[in-house]
């Protein structure tokens, strides 16, 4: 393909056989690279259903925004991300360790013996890729170029982690809970390992889940089990997770010492201070942030009759305290109306109804706000790995 | 060190084949497309390159290939490396920086 080809493709015709997605897609697709775009499309992995793929292998698909009307997102509509290869691991085989300087005893676990020895918790979250909305970056930063769907809100169901560490017993000076899965890099690439301050490993609501949504986990999402720590991205959620190694010195993996960085302050403080450098920090918490689910970006919404707008908003687990949506293209504001609290941590959908007075076309916005004081951004803090992206969406529809 | 992988890239080939669905993605044609599809689809998929396109000036794509080399063990020759560079950065750099850094 030489590049005027490439760049028709990128317009709109067909990529290798591919034919390009159109519906529910257009307000993400208007910031993606034109080779991103030129390539995706709706594909089904086994067990799955149709999700935009972005790479085939690792496999990384994303879910379709018009799928975050359900106040809980299904296990085959949720998001797919890995850095090499989808381990297979059976139940009957796993097993979980603890160990290291930080533990007093360390423990071997089967999965009847956590859940027998543990009690089952559950907690409502949402999962969101630390890149989520990378792919809306101007300039475009490399990396997985994800648009909107890099997340998903489920409940998570099993035994705190705070549980199995304590029976283990944290030795004076346990610094970080190192976790790793089972994994492995293709090559001789550095190993997929995360670890957490002992303030969020100790979080009553910080667990080693082994179901999402009431059922096992998938294989896409991590089975037997993995670290759900609510409120923080998804890169600390480490999948099929076999080991827990506690330190006394901050882990120095690649994932936690080299990627997965802000700039120092860019973000505020991140609530990890062993991993904290001069310049700059580990990704943490969730920004607030919100979505406009329905109607789909460029529908046509009916003059004088009334336009019902849906959609979700979410932070890092202080809960949203309102949300506003705006029709004038952000110089009034008028609040939505919450449905359902799911829990701090869980996604809060919303709905604004109202009745277009003019035909033409109308940029909505929206915006919310969380219970810890913190808002929206208007303008995009650039930051080179394409984190945090929480600009205030306008979707552009048209009243006849 | 290229024979060395010889191996490596068959195992993962055999891996590939279980997943032949990105068999239909397509490079674009050109000098070193065979290399870079040799060197890159050892541990993913080629669609990696596309999708980060065409922001990428040949610094970005250096980069890029430099972190796959020191950081992720690509198992590629400095040579192959630089061939792979230009390929990028023809095929899929960012439009009207090509060649402002030779």
């Amino acid at each position: 393909m030489d590049r005027r080809r490439f760049l028709l493709n990128a317009s709109g015709s067909v990529a290798g056989g591919l034919l390009l997605p159109r519906i529910g897609f257009a307000s993400a697709a208007d910031g993606l690279p034109a080779g991103t775009l030129a390539q995706s499309a709706l594909d089904a992995l086994p067990g799955k259903r149709p999700l935009m793929r972005r790479t085939f292998r690792p496999p990384n698909f994303e879910t379709p925004v018009e799928l975050f009307s359900e106040a809980y997102t299904p296990n085959d509509a949720f998001y797919v991300r890995w850095h090499s290869a989808v381990p297979e691991v059976t139940l009957a085989d796993w097993r979980l360790r603890v160990a290291g300087p930080g533990v007093q005893r360390p423990r071997e676990f089967s999965h009847d013996e956590l859940r027998r020895k543990f009690r089952m918790t559950d907690v409502a979250a949402v999962n969101q890729c630390s890149g989520n909305r990378r792919g809306l970056f101007s300039p475009h930063v490399p990396g997985v170029q994800w648009g909107y769907g890099a997340m998903g809100n489920a409940v998570w169901s099993g035994v705190r982690l705070k549980d199995v560490l304590e029976d283990a017993g944290l030795a004076a000076g346990a610094l970080e809970v190192v976790a790793d899965g089972a994994d492995a890099p293709a090559l001789t690439g550095p190993d997929f390992v995360k670890s957490l301050p002992m303030w969020k490993a100790l979080d009553p609501d910080t667990l080693i889940a082994f179901e999402m949504n009431g059922v096992p986990l998938p294989s896409w999402n991590g089975a037997p089990a993995r670290i759900v720590a609510p409120g923080w991205t998804a890169t600390y959620w480490v999948k099929a997770v076999t080991e827990l190694t506690v330190s006394d010195k901050p882990f120095d993996g690649f994932w936690m010492k080299t990627a997965y960085r802000v700039p120092k302050g860019m973000f505020g403080a991140s609530g990890f201070e062993s991993q904290d450098t001069e310049q700059n920090s580990p990704i943490t918490a969730i920004k607030v942030n919100s979505l406009i689910v329905s109607p789909a970006p460029g529908a046509t919404l009916p003059l004088g009759r009334r336009a019902e707008l849906m959609g979700i908003a979410w932070d890092g687990g202080s809960g949203i305290r309102k949300v506003e949506v705006s029709l004038d293209g952000g110089a009034n504001w008028r609040e939505a109306r919450f449905g359902r609290d799911l829990g701090r941590y869980a996604w809060r959908q919303w709905h604004f109804d109202f009745k277009p007075q003019a035909a033409g076309p109308v940029s909505i916005a929206v915006r919310a706000a969380a219970r810890d004081g913190s808002t929206q951004v208007d303008q995009l803090i650039h930051n080179p790995a394409g984190y945090h992206h929480n600009v205030v969406q306008r979707v552009d529809y048209h009243v006849a | 060190m290229w024979r060395s992988s010889v191996a490596v890239l068959a195992m993962s080939l055999a891996a590939m084949a279980a997943q032949a669905d990105e068999s239909t993605i397509r490079l674009a044609q050109g000098d070193g497309v065979e290399r870079v599809q040799a060197a890159c689809a050892i541990c993913h998929s080629l669609d990696y390159i596309v999708m980060n396109s065409p922001f990428q000036d040949r610094a970005g794509w250096e980069k890029t290939v430099t972190k796959m080399v020191k950081v992720m063990g690509a198992p590629i020759a400095p040579e192959d490396a630089a061939a792979i560079v230009d390929y990028l950065e023809k095929h899929y750099g960012k439009p009207g920086a090509a060649t402002a850094a030779r």
